[in-house]
């Protein structure tokens, strides 16, 4: 309870009550982020039981009773009947699922190289960080595309469908450590300098234990600030491939699957297929980059 | 009618827990040719006054109460576009710190010519002409080659004289200095305040100095403010003030600073600052751990021999080679340091003082020299595990408190991760508890072990670094300028500290400063370093009474004076 307390007395959460971007855009991201997780509990269908369709539901308007069945749905039907609210908490469940495993992904990666680079110096440092040069040099897509493809291109057919998710993990974080690697390795070189570095190897500290031990906690505020802001950008660009057809697989739609499946509908007339699925990415991804926004000016890591 | 007349000032910064009052009812007057010192410690508000007077306050700062007046009229209630015309024009500004306040793109001569065209309106040519007078008046040679120069190619003592030609250039009539010299070595500071007070003079400008220094003002101002949180405890002549000060803060304050000319063997006095008693560690060393550390020396033994040590740093070069640039940091230094005693090592900045330090810990490798602690050598990797733990014996104390503790640790835990690393303790619980004695030694509260770092003021974060080198038990503790970032009073506390627990720790002393008072008071023998070379040493006092080498005589020449007893 104290811990609450000083919580809830501190500066930051002070600064956070005077702030209304920070306040709405925290409320937005987390209610988009708590339908998502209860999604099962909330959606009033389970687009994923075919069972529960009813074909003579498809194209429904939203808020207007069904021409044929008298059902009314929120956001409308696609095709297939299927509810598009339910569609979305699903969607959106796989590409924040998506987002938040690849940010994890990049955020372990990027900061041990950051570290290693920054405690090692000299050859390592420069090795790693050309290789971040240069695929700083590609378009991050593009990286995230050719190891899709290569990945896809490697696993057994029979396991493509359950693998894709974690491809797609695996090749939007690995398109993303550089963020996490550059800002770590500048912040911990600026670090090391510092006198209680000194003081940790006066009294026999290792790297190793230097590093993860003094150094890391004390970085930590630009590393969430870098994760909340990586967070936004990894769900657009899970939307940009499954968009394109690379990312989530049919039967697990994304968002970006489901604006992919819409467009279609665009110009026919049904256009809640793609308005709300659009919407809901737009919805999520600038509410969670506000809040990395103001994360940093709060916590005023200096970054480039 | 006084030059500068300031009536009840009172300046507010509303903060979020109420209102925070820097400035509290102030009056004071300026004359012209006059020199006004502002002397207080950290947070005094004596740089809140020189901010209001010139219209400068940082939001949310406000002037909440009383007038400022400038040869009769009111300058406080100014809009924007009129103080703008009055800065400058007249009142300069001599800044801090001569490496921030010029622009780096563009040279001396644009920079004077602008400001002395925008206030003159005397066209570039007269300008120019102007602005070379002002640099030969500030004692730059050859200005008009060197006024096309830009800021980096001028030493900072220098920048700080083209300061002070930008501050004159549109002829003020009050000039207020904040910490002109605060930045500058001991041989330029001398040369500034010199500057200032001739200027002051011919010029017929009144002055504001703001500093912490007592030797500053001393050697400087007329009169003296002392400022002692927000509010002015004791205004009078600068002699009465050092001499016989009335206040109980400005005695504390002038009982505190070192003075130059004699050495003392405790600061007196110097508790005012401080809220209640601090706890007093009554440690028994025949049972406790602290004692239990290695054997002690035999006083007088030489513990630590530096021999023709050499540092060569080469910066530069990289993955493909490139051309490496070199630096001779330390040239060729030999000394030995006796068990129990206090070896100094002063030097201005750059003169390799700290590097030794670091050569000494093992934190930079000598290119090359041999330096020996108790036999074992330290320019060489150890060889076992016990020579490892026999390094431990070498501890440090740093110069800047602020970024000496880890922020994300608690103070308990830092003072305990020597003691769990080297594993001395028999348990955890049992290195807590010795951390808990220690903090006590250093005179810390109990409840300091539960907190973080930033709950700390700098002095007490210095008493944290100091326990956490008594964790590894040490036998040799370096001090690499180990009060400069603190407050005079504080720094008094912190010097009688180490001198306590040396004596009680029998501790060696290694301590690096700039400082010469300071070093009078503390060190046993000193070493003056230049350009990396030691050009002399000798016993403490004599380098004070019978200085050998010119340039240490230079040195003790251009130290301010702070002879209380002969005011």
């Amino acid at each position: 309870m104290t811990r609450m307390h000083a919580f809830l007395s501190s500066d930051f959460f002070w600064k956070f009550k005077r702030s209304p971007v920070a306040i709405v855009s925290f409320t937005v991201a987390m209610i988009l982020i708590l339908s998502a997780v209860f999604a099962p509990l909330i959606a009033p269908h389970d687009p994923f039981n075919p069972g529960s369709l009813n074909l003579m539901n498809g194209f429904s308007k939203p808020m207007e009773p069904n021409q044929f069945t008298g059902d009314t749905f929120w956001l409308g039907t696609d095709d297939q009947g299927r509810d598009v609210f339910s569609t979305i908490l699903y969607g959106m469940r796989i590409s924040l699922f998506v987002g938040v495993a690849s940010v994890a992904f990049a955020l372990v990666l990027g900061v041990s190289l950051g570290l290693l680079a920054a405690m090692a110096g000299g050859r390592t440092d420069a090795i790693i960080m050309r290789l971040a040069d240069i695929q700083l040099s590609f378009p991050a897509i593009l990286i995230a595309m050719l190891v899709f493809g290569i990945a896809k291109g490697i696993t057994p057919v029979h396991l493509r469908e359950e693998m894709a998710i974690w491809v797609l993990i695996i090749s939007i974080g690995l398109s993303d450590w550089v963020q996490f690697a550059r800002v770590v390795r500048g912040s911990a070189m600026v670090e090391r300098q510092k006198e209680y570095v000194e003081a940790a190897i006066l009294i026999g500290r290792g790297p190793i234990a230097i590093a993860v031990r003094h150094i890391l906690p004390n970085i930590v505020a630009s590393v969430l600030v870098i994760a909340t802001i990586s967070l936004a950008l990894a769900i657009i660009a899970e939307a940009t491939l499954s968009f394109l057809g690379v990312g989530a697989p049919p039967t697990q739609p994304s968002l970006g699957t489901l604006i992919r499946i819409g467009q279609g509908y665009l110009f026919s007339g049904e256009w809640w297929i793609l308005f709300f699925p659009a919407g809901t990415l737009l919805a999520l991804a600038l509410s969670v980059n506000l809040l990395g926004d103001w994360l940093r000016n709060v916590l005023n890591p200096k970054l480039d | 009618m006084a030059l500068l007349d300031i009536e009840n000032l009172t300046v507010e910064y509303p903060v979020r827990h109420g209102i925070f009052t820097a400035v509290d009812d102030v009056s004071l007057t300026v004359e012209r040719g006059e020199i006004l010192g502002i002397v207080g410690e950290s947070g005094a508000g004596k740089s809140t006054i020189g901010n209001a007077v010139m219209g400068l306050l940082s939001s949310p700062g406000r002037i909440a109460g009383g007038t400022v007046s400038l040869e009769g009229d009111r300058i406080d209630a100014l809009n924007a576009a009129k103080m703008r015309s009055l800065r400058g024009k007249r009142i300069g500004m001599i800044f801090q710190d001569p490496m921030t306040s010029l622009n780096p793109l563009e040279t001396i001569e644009n920079q004077l010519i602008e400001t002395i065209d925008h206030h003159l309106h005397v066209g570039t040519a007269e300008a120019k002409e102007r602005a070379i007078r002002l640099l030969e008046q500030v004692g730059i040679a050859d200005a008009p080659n060197r006024i096309k120069q830009y800021p980096h190619e001028f030493s900072g003592g220098m920048r700080q004289r083209v300061v002070i030609a930008l501050a004159l250039c549109a002829e003020p009539d009050l000039i207020i200095a904040d910490e002109p010299t605060t930045a500058l070595d001991v041989s330029i500071q001398a040369q500034i305040l010199d500057l200032i007070k001739r200027l002051c003079r011919e010029e017929n400008v009144g002055m504001i100095l703001v500093t912490h220094d007592m030797g500053v003002i001393a050697e400087t101002a007329d009169r003296v403010a002392v400022m002692y949180r927000g509010k002015l405890v004791e205004l009078g002549d600068t002699a009465q003030i050092i001499g016989q000060p009335q206040h109980p803060y400005t005695k504390v304050l002038i009982s505190a600073v070192p003075p130059s000319n004699k050495r003392i063997d405790r600061f007196t006095r110097v508790d005012y600052a401080q809220s209640g008693t601090p706890p007093k560690a009554d440690i028994d060393l025949n049972t406790h751990w602290l004692g239990d550390g290695p054997a002690r020396q035999i006083d007088g033994q030489a513990m630590l021999t530096v021999a023709s040590l050499n540092k060569v740093f080469r910066s530069g070069g990289g993955l493909f080679g490139g051309k490496a640039q070199e630096n001779h940091a330390v040239k060729d230094v030999s000394f030995h340091v006796k068990a129990g005693e206090t070896f100094g090592i002063v030097g201005e900045s750059g003169s390799g003082k700290s590097t030794i330090a670091r050569l000494i810990t093992g934190i930079h490798k000598p290119t090359s020299g041999e330096i020996h602690f108790n036999g074992d050598p330290l320019h060489e990797k150890p060889k076992t595990g016990e020579e490892i733990l026999r390094r431990r014996q070498v501890q440090m104390v740093f110069q800047d408190p602020y970024s000496s503790l880890n922020a994300r640790m608690r103070v308990g835990d830092i003072v305990a991760e020597p003691i769990r690393v080297n594993g001395t303790a028999p348990s955890t619980s049992a290195a807590r508890t010795i951390a808990a004695d220690l903090l006590a030694l250093v005179e810390l509260d109990a409840d300091a072990a539960l907190k973080y770092p930033h709950a700390f003021s700098g002095g007490q974060r210095q008493r944290i670094s100091i326990a956490r080198a008594l964790a590894s038990r040490p036998r040799f503790l370096i001090c690499d300028e180990p009060t400069s970032a603190l407050d005079v009073s504080i720094q008094a506390q912190i010097l009688n500290l180490l001198k306590d627990l040396q004596a009680k720790l029998d501790l060696t002393l290694l301590f690096i400063s700039h400082d010469l008072p300071v070093m009078r008071q503390m060190c046993d023998r000193i070493a003056v370093m230049r350009y990396g070379e030691i050009v002399e040493q000798s016993g403490g006092e004599a380098i004070f009474t019978a200085p050998q080498h010119s340039y240490t005589r230079s040195l003790i020449d251009l130290m301010p004076k702070f002879e209380p007893d002969r005011m």
